[in-house]
């Protein structure tokens, strides 16, 4: 009698948010490079050229800056563009449109106006794309007021944050991960929104809160599993949306653990972690540490083509074990 | 510098564009181009009066290219605008009263005193806004084009750029893509031949910003900016090919900037010659005399006008002056919309 259990990939989920997103709406359309007949880069638009024709699908030059401003015009005039990039690297053509007009176009306007649009990122390592193909930038976007910056790490959320961000009345930055495209994960059918600025408590514990964002949080939870074979009980956050942080999950989470360990694919040195541990230090979260704060994010230099040496670039499950072992036993 | 003539259309005749447009839509235009020079002229004084902080941009001698071009426009048309344009937003119908307050950073200001010169805008009437990036525009006037085709709307949208955004990898991504998807785009070259102080000569690699526009496949036209009947006939026909669904046009103006490029220029790349000599050819006091000698105004509607004009600023002044500023515990209004 229980029905089974639908499963999408991360790549079908966003896929069908964007199908579901054009059904209602008839506002919402899509561009970027190769999406129409070739399905996207990563597949991710797929068929929809076929199911709702080249005017709503529309493979766009390779212009980023342009394609960019595009979407900000057609937003600015009653329409809802989502944009795909075809790697999130591709954004550093585009940071004009975004950082300068996008984010800034209400606030200078005094509220006149807003720039409903979605800007999609395929990002992150682990594909052998090297350095230009690679990166996890999001923290850039983090950093622009007028800016909301969401990373889904499952099938799940990249459909509820997509729709949310197509909702969202102000620009919102999407930011996959590549190696997530085809993991599979329940999917509900019908359209649903969750939240942006929510974290989401992926496994409770008691004596270590470790925050992860997207590919993170898979291995943060597999590092979790490992750890409590060693009687090392953690709690893994999915972040979610870097922009707004949900303080109060954050606050209240490492108040309860006692202790902070941040996670991340993006360059350590001023990377999300940061602002995280700033946050905490700054809460009333501090008075209950019982370790320092911990950050393993990427390493301080362009992510490198041979396998070996990206692996060792970006935070991997035993350095998770090992960090957090260190942080619980007092031993950093 | 001289004028390059031989590259610009003359003509010797009553100007067609006279018989289209109606002698109250005339001299409509001649009052927006006195109340661009009067608007600008107030600026200045108030900047040096230290009543207006910051910076501004000041279009005085290209007051036809603004006006030229948006009488050939609708009022649901947009426009996207410049850092040197107070000129389009006047010409585009904005009250200047509400421009100065947004120059005093008051309240009532076009952007509550958030934006400033470099960002004035007047979504109501079309005008989607100045842009402190040069070439930031370009691309937007292309979406913004692109929603009036998903509209099913046959609004135009003119894209007001200089001569130093055509150097910008923006303007050649965004000509492309009006092109291609054949969108309703009049681009808009105000060529005043300098970039801040570098000279078109010394900075673009043709001799005109329309000779780009072939790259493009776009049909350019270039006109003596400085004539508002030239501006308005290049202007309309682009229009009309425009909203027929006949795709971008290009229309450069060459024209001139009397004043520096803002307010720290000291003029010190061009001759007092040359600045005279740009001066002699006025565009407000050519259009004022064209329609005085054709009949269209007499001596008395002139005297009226300008009259009614000082009358409009003074009070935009006042207006200005009077008006709340921003309260402090708002900084953060409208960053996002909830």
């Amino acid at each position: 009698m229980d029905q089974p259990v639908r499963e999408l990939s991360y790549a079908q989920a966003l896929q069908e948010a964007m199908a579901q997103a054009m059904e209602a709406d008839d506002r919402v359309f899509l561009m970027g490079e190769d999406i129409g007949i070739y399905g996207g880069a990563f597949g991710v638009t797929g068929d929809l050229v076929e199911r709702f024709g080249a005017e709503r699908v529309i493979d766009t030059p390779i212009a980023e800056l342009g394609s960019a401003g595009v979407a900000v015009g057609a937003a600015l005039c009653g329409s809802r563009p989502v944009l795909e990039f075809q790697f999130s690297d591709f954004a550093t053509l585009a940071m004009e449109q975004i950082v300068n007009q996008a984010a800034k176009i209400r606030y200078m306007l005094g509220g006149a106006v807003s720039v409903p649009l979605v800007m999609r990122f395929p990002a992150g390592s682990g594909t052998g794309a090297a350095a230009q193909h690679s990166q996890s930038l999001e923290a850039w976007f983090a950093h622009v007021p007028g800016l909301k910056v969401v990373q889904p790490s499952t099938p799940e959320d990249a459909k509820g944050l997509l729709l949310s961000a197509i909702d969202d009345p102000d620009p919102v930055m999407l930011f996959e991960h590549k190696l997530l495209y085809k993991t599979k994960g329940p999917v509900p059918p019908e359209p649903y929104r969750t939240p942006i600025g929510k974290a989401l408590i992926r496994r409770t514990g008691r004596d270590l809160t470790i925050v992860a964002t997207a590919i993170m949080v898979h291995r943060a939870l597999e590092a979790a599993a490992i750890l409590a074979a060693d009687g090392i009980d953690a709690e893994v956050i999915d972040l979610r949306s870097l922009r707004p942080l949900d303080r109060d999950t954050l606050v209240d989470s490492v108040s309860r653990t006692t202790r902070l360990l941040c996670v991340y694919e993006g360059v350590r040195t001023l990377g999300i972690g940061a602002e995280i541990s700033a946050l905490i230090a700054e809460s009333e979260a501090f008075d209950r540490l019982d370790a320092p704060i911990g950050r393993l994010g990427g390493a301080e230099c362009p992510l490198p083509y041979n396998p070996e040496l990206e692996r060792a670039a970006v935070p991997q499950v035993p350095d998770i074990v090992d960090k957090a072992r260190a942080l619980v036993r007092g031993t950093v | 510098m001289t004028l390059p003539a031989a590259a610009i259309e003359t003509r010797t005749n009553r100007p067609a564009i006279y018989d289209r447009l109606s002698a109250a839509e005339l001299r409509e235009a001649l009052r927006r181009m006195h109340l661009i020079r009067q608007f600008e002229e107030g600026a200045e004084q108030a900047y040096m009066r230290g009543l207006i902080h910051g910076t501004m941009h000041l279009s005085i001698g290209q007051e036809a290219s603004a006006v030229g071009v948006c009488a050939a426009l609708k009022p649901q048309d947009k426009i996207t605008s410049t850092h040197r344009g107070h000129g389009h937003c006047i010409g585009k119908g904005a009250d200047p009263a509400r421009m100065f307050a947004e120059f005093f950073g008051k309240e009532d200001g076009y952007c509550r005193g958030r934006g400033g010169s470099m960002h004035i805008a007047d979504v109501a009437q079309g005008n989607l806004g100045a842009n402190g990036i040069v070439g930031g525009g370009l691309p937007i006037a292309v979406g913004a084009a692109l929603a009036m085709r998903q509209q099913k709307r046959t609004d135009v949208v003119a894209c007001f750029f200089g001569d130093g955004a055509s150097n910008e990898g923006a303007f050649h991504e965004a000509l492309n893509m009006a092109a291609l998807w054949k969108l309703g785009v009049v681009f808009v070259c105000e060529n005043n031949q300098y970039g801040m102080s570098t000279s078109t000569e010394r900075s673009m690699s043709v001799s005109n910003v329309a000779d780009r526009a072939a790259g493009y496949n776009i049909p350019a036209r270039i006109v003596d900016g400085n004539s508002f009947a030239d501006v308005a006939d290049a202007a309309f026909e682009a229009v009309d090919r425009a909203r027929a669904g006949g795709g971008p046009s290009l229309v450069e103006c060459k024209t001139y900037r009397i004043r520096g490029h803002s307010r720290s220029d000291r003029n010190r790349y061009r001759t007092r010659d040359e600045i005279e000599a740009w001066s002699a050819r006025d565009p407000i006091t050519r259009f004022e005399a064209e329609l005085l000698e054709l009949g269209i105004l007499s001596g008395g509607d002139v005297r009226a006008l300008r009259e009614a004009v000082d009358a409009e600023i003074a009070a935009g002044i006042a207006f200005a002056q009077n008006s709340p500023p921003p309260q402090v515990a708002e900084l953060l209004r409208d960053v996002h919309s909830d």
